[in-house]
């Protein structure tokens, strides 16, 4: 009888938090960024975007080899090397530049938001904020979340061109494969909308998934040191593991057709 | 002054991303630029296209001269119909030239052959090709030579 | 008690709370509490720590909603105002946190404008006049380009105080002003709560429980304890209070009512406890 009461109190806390998540979700969207606002969202830009840049070019690019050599050892047995380059950009617009950039996003810039509203809450900044009569849904939420949506596929769009690079210097340079098979092979197969466009609608999402749980998360942080500690760490995890499952439906709703 | 140093950056930054896109684009999905203006159609029907897709290349010799516009399915007579975009003005191929569906490699991508013919005149735009031979299929070949086997 | 007598009309206090009473969680925080702070005064709120001090605070700026009873600021039932106006109403309200809750991605000066910027549409140069005599008057006009991470302690409460008159409000609150501050800048802290309340010809709400310092500048204090408001007066009165327990809090000795220590066994059973049984 106990463990059913501590069940059902458990799914209410969960329930009421993903409801007020969701309110806090509803008034962030509404409110698109005023021409005031403009700099806080260009200050958040270079938070979630340029403070990014140096570790999406690193691990694009070391991905992007990885993949490659797999790809070149593999496919070379059966004298199809041309498709190396082919088999790097399918893998990489539709699945693992969305992904890994989502998941850089969520350890990079996902942990910083959460800790700097956390901080904010501590030092009773958001309550300031209430009292003077401004909602810090509008100042704090709204312009990192259109700032997330705007870096995110931008990083993804690095990050793939690093990568498709970085496979480069692998299966030419490196590995002797040939250029000319490498980009063709690209070129003829990989459709503009089917590949590029959706990965990119691929990264919007990740970008709102990840910026609303790393928002809220420092909204609704326990306001001590260890509380945003927490909070940080629960902001890596839960992203992190959204996007895997979220990234699985999308990919079986994108392309489970065939 | 720290301002805009952010707004030099970001500016750079969206300007690094956008430049981004666009290669992914034009680069690797193969989107030409302002290039269809020089190019015609041709129509060639084959009895068989299994594995060859929009965007597939069209060669001649080796060389890639175009690529595979769109391809539909003729009911009435249970052929596919493929669009092939020739770079280029029309004048140039011969009448009598003929199509085939190759592999590249064993498991390699299909694509379409055209083998030049010695006829006087020339396809002209939407023309038709005549002489075509469709994908030659494995499974089929296999199957073949079973019976074949079999039967001896 | 003195003050019934001294009871007056609506008109006369600016906040007025009667029976409040407030939960957190299973804990009741206030039960039944009431009181009134007149317009143009200093009110004082004392109490141990724990108390709720700041919770009333939070409750009279609608931050948080009393389970029953009205609080009354303007003769508006704060409790039951719509969101809108509850933002319109707070814009009449400067408060100053214990924290002093400084944004920390904007300087001083953009701190003490953030307020103006927001609510107004005054052009660049009043913005900048308006913010340099709140600065001023905190005596900080010089200090307008540092950002909040490069001032003492004493310097940012100065700042928050200067962001919270920014706006003329007509009620000010004060989050335990005094704690972590050396002499003279709690002497700073007690001169400016006296100044600007009434230069501005503001009504102030005042939480402490620093003693001498909030005796000081309080016209009233109030003192709560269990979430009942058990004594208030002016500070002489309070001193030679009936109750013992009042008595103890403004004279701040160690044992008293409110024991020393933390309810346990005696002595005896903790040191000699397994030799006794």
């Amino acid at each position: 009888m106990d463990l059913l009461r501590t069940l059902g109190d458990r799914t209410l806390e969960r329930l009421s938090g993903l409801g007020r998540a969701s309110i806090m979700w509803g008034h962030a969207v509404w409110g698109l960024p005023t021409l005031r606002e403009l700099p806080l969202v260009i200050r958040q830009i270079y938070n979630f975007g340029v403070l990014s840049i140096v570790i999406i070019i690193l691990s694009g690019f070391s991905i992007g080899a990885v993949i490659s050599l797999q790809f070149y050892t593999q496919l070379s047995r059966f004298g199809a090397e041309d498709a190396v380059g082919l088999g790097l950009a399918l893998v990489l617009l539709r699945e693992l530049g969305p992904v890994m950039t989502g998941l850089l996003f969520a350890g990079r810039a996902g942990s910083a938001v959460t800790a700097e509203i956390g901080l904010m809450k501590t030092t009773e900044q958001l309550s300031s904020m209430e009292m003077m009569g401004v909602d810090p849904l509008r100042r704090i939420v709204t312009p990192r979340l259109w700032a997330g949506v705007i870096s995110m596929p931008l990083l993804a769009a690095m990050f793939n061109v690093v990568a498709i690079y970085g496979g480069l210097i692998v299966a030419v340079q490196w590995l002797g494969g040939d250029e000319g098979g490498y980009w063709s092979g690209m070129q003829e197969n990989v459709e503009i909308w089917n590949d590029l466009g959706k990965g990119v609608v691929k990264t919007v999402i990740f970008a709102l998934l990840v910026t609303w749980i790393a928002v809220f998360q420092g909204y609704d942080t326990d306001p001590t040191p260890e509380g945003i500690g927490l909070a940080t760490t629960r902001t890596v995890v839960t992203s992190s593991v959204m996007i895997l499952a979220v990234d699985f439906i999308l990919t079986l709703s994108m392309y489970g057709e065939f | 002054m720290r301002m805009r140093t952010v707004e030099i950056s970001v500016g750079a930054f969206v300007l690094a991303g956008a430049l981004s896109l666009v290669f992914l684009a034009v680069k690797v999905s193969g989107v030409s630029l302002g290039q269809s203006s020089s190019s015609y159609v041709l129509i060639a029907r084959f009895d068989d296209v299994s594995g060859l897709r929009a965007r597939s290349k069209v060669s001649l010799a080796g060389v890639t001269i175009g690529r595979v516009a769109a391809i539909e399915v003729d009911m009435a007579y249970g052929e596919a119909v493929v669009r092939l975009e020739i770079d280029g003005e029309p004048g140039q191929l011969t009448l009598d030239t003929g199509a085939q569906i190759l592999t590249e490699g064993i498991l390699g991508a299909r694509y379409v052959n055209l083998l030049p013919g010695a006829d006087e005149d020339t396809l002209g735009d939407g023309d038709y090709i005549e002489d075509t031979q469709g994908a030659l299929i494995l499974e089929n070949l296999v199957g073949d030579l079973i019976t074949r086997l079999g039967a001896s | 008690m003195s003050e019934r007598a001294a009871d007056v009309t609506v008109e006369d206090n600016l906040i007025e709370i009667r029976d409040l009473v407030f939960k957190r969680g299973d804990r009741l925080i206030f039960d039944g509490l009431s009181m009134t702070v007149p317009k143009g005064r200093v009110t004082a709120l004392m109490g141990p720590s724990g108390c709720g001090k700041t919770t009333l605070l939070r409750i009279v700026g609608g931050q948080l909603k009393p389970d029953s009873g009205t609080v009354l600021v303007r003769g508006e039932d704060v409790g039951k105002l719509k969101r809108a106006d509850l933002l319109e109403l707070r814009k009449d309200i400067g408060m100053l946190f214990q924290s002093s809750a400084l944004f920390t991605d904007l300087s001083v000066f953009e701190n003490v404008a953030f307020p103006i910027r927001e609510h107004t549409r005054l052009p660049e140069d009043t913005i900048r006049d308006l913010v340099l005599m709140k600065l001023n008057a905190v005596g900080l006009r010089g200090a307008r380009d540092l950002m909040p991470g490069q001032l003492s302690g004493g310097m940012s409460r100065r700042v928050a105080l200067a962001r919270a008159i920014a706006l003329d409000p007509c009620l000010l609150m004060y989050d335990e002003p005094f704690t972590g501050q050396d002499p003279i800048a709690m002497g700073v802290v007690v001169t400016l709560i006296k100044r600007l309340n009434s230069a501005l010809e503001a009504t102030s709400l005042l939480v402490s429980h620093d003693v001498h310092e909030t005796a000081g500048i309080s016209d009233k204090i109030y003192i709560i304890d269990d979430g009942k408001v058990v004594a208030g007066g002016q500070s002489q009165d309070l001193e030679t209070h009936e109750s013992a327990r009042v008595r103890q809090f403004f004279t701040g000795s160690p044992d008293g009512p409110v024991p020393f220590h933390y309810p346990a066994d005696k002595l005896e059973y903790d040191f000699l406890g397994d030799v006794g049984l």
